[in-house]
This record gives structure tokens, C-alpha cells and sequence, in this order.
């Protein structure tokens, strides 16, 4: 055990979250995206626009958030909610190294459900390993990086992690994010979009970050993020009912 | 509420700066509710019962002591350190939540070596060994938790809180859901780990594990200390309150008559529900009851003690 990773915490979060039944979850919204891709692939539709359009939109805003929603909800806000987190909380290992660990378990996971089927799915739909597969995987590796910070961030503020991770994801992600302009900075997906067309270059998958602001933005957001939950989870408490 | 009952007990090993936890006019409130009143209080090496009714305080005290709340006002200290916000409390601190909530997928020994191995001990497999050794649990160590019957998981619970050898071991409502064997068992282990200069506070809502186990009580009452110190002493105070029964004969009025003459009978009242008599003292009574009711010639048909539930008894201490 050193530095900040914690291989006992590591290997415990895994088997938890590969444990439950959730986890089955967890391969449904890749299943469905590499189904629809061949669906459409099979389907040998005119439109060139069509990968860019679907493994964009519905990659990036439907199964990157969803897939990492399920995993950065379960590593911490599973373990807060039914108090088996005080197992861990009960040793002298730092808050900060609990959070990180988790963090790096949950984008693995997240990575491994979600960037890997964009991948596949790239690849089946240009019909080759080229700029627009590994930008779709690349994109959302980085995505599913900052959205389990995200996650864990909301799994030490609240106690329903996943009513407000899916208020999270429907309202600012989906609808906010839109409708402002600003917003933009603020979007996990337009951070993962714009990473992405920067090996992609194809404006279909209409990306309105550059990828240098992209990338230093996503950076901040998981630093922030992750040092948060860190303070936050430091200041744990117990409801004393009795 | 008045000053609460302190009887100081005989330290069986000597308090170091490492086993004495210390809470100095600490006080917790939620909102507008006041869980723990302005408590202070000093515990050393031994066994200490922490009793009260469910929502006295208990649990928030030991979330205080455990680090995993911080106190409104007031002071709590472990081995003069503070623990809210410090984990490294936790290299004297053995803690077993009270729920039943572990990583029910390991086998216990996996369970312990992982606690072994969170603590960085030096050699995980020899302490886990050890853990699992003392609280008896190597002949099923190897099995999954979610396989253990509740006095099982609670075992492996201490086990794991045992692993480092702390100085101080917490445990919330330790024997809930135990059946009698394995509340034996468990008071025994506690027991001895008070004996080799531990300090080990529980927390229980019933009278008889504290009174078979503790050496020391606490007893807290909506959030404030009621008693504390020797259960004995604490005990003597109980059994000479008032006391109340509501008794069903076959002459009310007769019996009525006979027992006001009786010192251990305080008054007698005639109600609908039977012939309600408080007593003095609740030995002499139960004792003399039933030759006063022979030599009356009354046949008594039932004896309900109408004041025996634990908040009585609390509400007693508190005006104490």
C-alpha cells in the first residue's frame, strides 16, 4: 500500500460493484449502442452524417453519463447509503486516498463499459480503426473520468445519489447545456466531444469546446471535484437516532 | 433535571494518556432538537455500559467519541486527541457500528486482513489470525459473511475492529439480535478485553447486559447523564424507589386493608383495573406480599408491576 492508491480499497470497491446485481446494468447501454450501430450499419443508409450524429448524441449524452452514473454512484453512494463505508472510514486511511482510489475504480469500470463500446462501435461504423473510432474512444475515456468525480462528488453531498446524479444528467447536461451558451464550460460532455473531434475531425458530432480548452477544463472539473468529495467524505457524519 | 448519581469506581488497570476518553460539557444538537445535554464524563481501562432508552443519546455519543460527528459544544477527547476529522484516531480506536452492514461478499478472514491491511500492520496474515483467534471464529472464517447467522457477522465485525489491538474498542448495541449463547460468548470476549486494560464502551438499552457485563455506567437519559459510576451503587438506587403494582384478588378492599399496615406499602388505591399499591421498597413488598394476602384470607389472582419499564426506572434516576 502506498501513496494515495489503496490496492485493499481498490480490490473491495471492485468486487462490490461487479458484485451487485446492478452491474448488469452496467453492460445493458453498450449492448444497446453496438446493436443500434449495426442495426444502422446493416441498414446501409446514405447518410454519411449518421456516426457522428448517433455515437455522438447518443454515445456521449445517453451512455457515457448513464454508465458512468451507475458505476460512480455505486463505489461510494452504495457503500454511504447502507453505512458499509464505516468499515473504511474506521481506519486511519486518508479520506483523500478512499476518494481516489474509488475515483480511479470507477472511471476504470466506467472506461470498460462506455469509451471501449464507442470504440467498437466507431469502428463498426467507419469500418475501420481510424481517427473517428479512437477520437469516440478517447473522448469518452476522458468523459467517464470526470463524470465519476462528478458522481462521487454527489455521492458525498447527498444521501439519494442517484435521483440527483439523474437530475444532474437529464436537467444540466441535457437541457441546460443547450439552451445556454455559457454553459458549455460547465458540460462533461462537451468536454468529451470536443477531446474527441480532435481525433475525429468530423463536425457531426458538433463539439463546441476546442480541445485544448476541453482538456484543461476537464482536468480542473476532476481536480475539483474529487478534492471536494475528499473534504466532504473528511466530514462524514452519523445521524445519532438513538 | 438534577445532578446526576456518581459513584467512582475502582480502576482495575491504571488510565494512560493512549486508553482515556474524555468529554467535557460536550452537547450535540440537530436543528432545534438537543441530542446530548451538556455531558462530561471520563472513561478508563475496563468495561463501561452505556444505557438509556432508544433515542437517550447513545448512538450520537459514541459517533462523537468515534470521530464521525462533531460536538455543538463542549470537548471530546481520545487519548487527549480530538477525533472529529482525524482518522488517525483510528490507529488506537476500534470501532463496531451497529448496523449490520459489511462487505457481506468477503469471508471473514478477507474481512479482517483487509482491516489489517487498511491499518498497515506489519504482518496482516498473523494479526488477522489473531483477530479471528479471539473472537473464535477460525473454524468459520473462511466462509462468506453473507452465510453468518447475526451473532456470527458481529463477531467478524469485532474481529475486524480488534485487528489493530487498539486501546479503545466502541461498540453500538453489540448484542442486538444475539441469541443468549452468543450474548454470552460476546460479554465474555468484552469482558476479558476490559480485563487486559482495554477501555470498551457499549452501548445497550437493557438493563441486564449492563448489569452482567459493566463494571462502570453511564446511564443517559434524553441526552443528558442521569448516573454514573458503579453499577452496584447505581442498582441499590433503583430497587429503593417507589415502586407500583396493580394487583387483582379476590378482595380488594380486604387486601387493601392489610397491606397499609405494612411499612414496605407507601399507599393503596382502589381502581377500576384492581387495587393499585405503591411500595417503598420493592424486595420487602414482593417478599411480604403474598403472607399478608394468606393471612387475609384473600386469594390473589394476578401482580402486574406497573412501573418496571426501563424509562421508569430512567425517569427515576433523572429525579434522582
Amino acid at each position: 500500500m502506498s501513496g494515495w492508491y489503496n490496492p485493499t480499497i481498490a480490490r473491495i470497491t471492485l468486487r462490490a460493484l461487479l458484485g451487485r446485481k446492478r452491474a448488469l446494468l452496467l453492460v445493458l447501454p453498450g449492448v444497446v449502442l453496438l446493436v443500434l450501430t449495426l442495426a444502422l450499419k446493416a441498414a446501409h443508409l446514405t447518410s454519411p452524417t449518421w456516426p457522428g450524429e448517433v455515437l455522438g448524441r447518443v454515445g456521449f449524452s445517453a451512455l457515457l453519463p448513464l454508465t458512468a452514473l451507475i458505476v460512480g454512484t455505486s463505489v461510494l453512494g452504495a457503500e454511504i447509503d447502507d453505512n458499509s463505508i464505516l468499515h473504511l472510514l474506521a481506519t486511519p486511511v486518508s479520506r483523500a486516498s478512499i476518494i481516489l482510489t474509488k475515483g480511479v475504480v470507477g472511471s476504470a469500470v466506467t472506461v470498460a463499459f462506455a469509451a471501449v463500446p464507442e470504440f467498437v462501435a466507431g469502428v463498426i461504423a467507419m469500418g475501420k480503426v481510424g481517427g473517428f473510432a479512437v477520437g469516440l474512444g478517447v473522448g469518452a475515456a476522458v468523459g467517464s473520468v470526470v463524470y465519476t468525480g462528478v458522481f462521487l462528488l454527489i455521492s458525498t453531498v447527498t444521501r439519494h445519489p442517484v435521483a440527483f446524479s439523474l437530475a444532474y444528467v437529464a436537467i444540466w447536461e441535457g437541457l441546460v447545456t443547450n439552451l445556454v451558451s455559457g454553459a458549455k464550460y460547465f458540460s462533461v460532455e462537451q468536454y468529451a466531444l470536443g477531446i474527441a473531434n480532435a481525433f475525429a475531425k468530423d463536425p457531426d458530432l458538433s463539439p463546441h469546446l476546442t480541445a485544448t480548452t476541453a482538456v484543461i477544463l476537464a482536468a480542473i472539473a476532476t481536480g475539483a471535484t474529487l478534492t471536494v468529495a475528499s473534504t466532504r467524505l473528511r466530514s462524514f457524519t452519523l445521524a445519532g437516532d438513538a | 433535571m438534577s445532578t446526576p448519581a456518581v459513584v467512582a469506581p475502582a480502576p482495575a488497570t491504571p488510565a494512560t494518556a493512549t486508553n482515556t476518553v474524555e468529554l467535557t460539557n460536550t452537547t450535540r444538537w440537530y436543528g432545534n432538537v438537543v441530542a446530548v445535554n451538556d455531558i462530561t464524563m471520563t472513561l478508563g481501562p475496563g468495561v463501561t455500559g452505556l444505557l438509556g432508552p432508544n433515542g437517550a443519546g447513545k448512538s450520537t455519543l459514541l459517533h462523537m467519541i468515534s470521530g464521525f460527528l462533531a460536538p455543538s459544544r463542549g470537548t471530546v477527547t481520545v487519548g487527549g486527541v480530538a477525533p472529529w476529522r482525524n482518522p488517525d484516531i483510528f490507529r488506537t480506536v476500534g470501532l463496531v457500528p451497529e448496523r449490520d452492514s459489511v462487505y457481506a461478499f468477503l469471508t471473514a478472514r478477507e474481512f479482517v486482513t483487509a482491516s489489517a491491511k487498511l491499518h498497515r500492520l506489519p504482518d496482516p496474515e498473523a494479526a488477522t489470525r489473531r483477530a479471528l483467534d479471539m473472537v473464535e471464529l477460525v473454524e468459520v472464517a473462511d466462509r462468506p459473511i453473507d452465510t453468518y447467522s447475526k451473532g456470527l457477522r458481529q463477531r467478524a465485525k469485532v474481529a475486524a475492529a480488534l485487528v489493530h489491538d487498539p486501546a479503545v474498542l466502541l461498540l453500538d448495541e453489540p448484542f442486538n439480535g444475539m441469541d443468549p449463547r452468543q450474548r454470552l460468548h460476546m460479554m465474555d470476549l468484552l469482558k476479558r478485553l476490559g480485563g487486559e486494560g482495554r477501555v470498551i464502551l457499549f452501548s445497550s438499552h437493557i438493563l441486564e447486559e449492563v448489569e452482567r457485563l459493566a463494571d462502570t455506567v453511564q446511564v443517559v437519559v434524553a441526552g443528558r447523564l442521569a448516573a454514573s459510576g458503579d453499577y452496584r451503587s447505581i442498582r441499590r438506587l433503583m430497587t429503593t424507589r417507589p415502586h407500583v403494582f396493580v394487583l387483582r384478588t379476590t378482595d380488594d378492599r380486604a387486601l387493601a386493608k392489610a397491606l397499609i399496615e405494612s411499612p414496605a406499602v407507601q399507599g393503596v388505591e382502589l381502581t377500576r383495573g384492581g387495587l393499585e399499591v405503591h411500595a417503598s421498597d420493592h424486595g420487602t413488598f414482593t417478599r411480604q406480599l403474598a403472607r399478608i394476602s394468606r393471612d387475609a384470607g384473600v386469594g390473589l389472582r394476578e401482580v402486574i408491576p406497573a412501573d418496571e419499564s426501563l424509562e421508569s426506572v430512567f425517569a427515576y434516576l433523572v429525579g434522582a
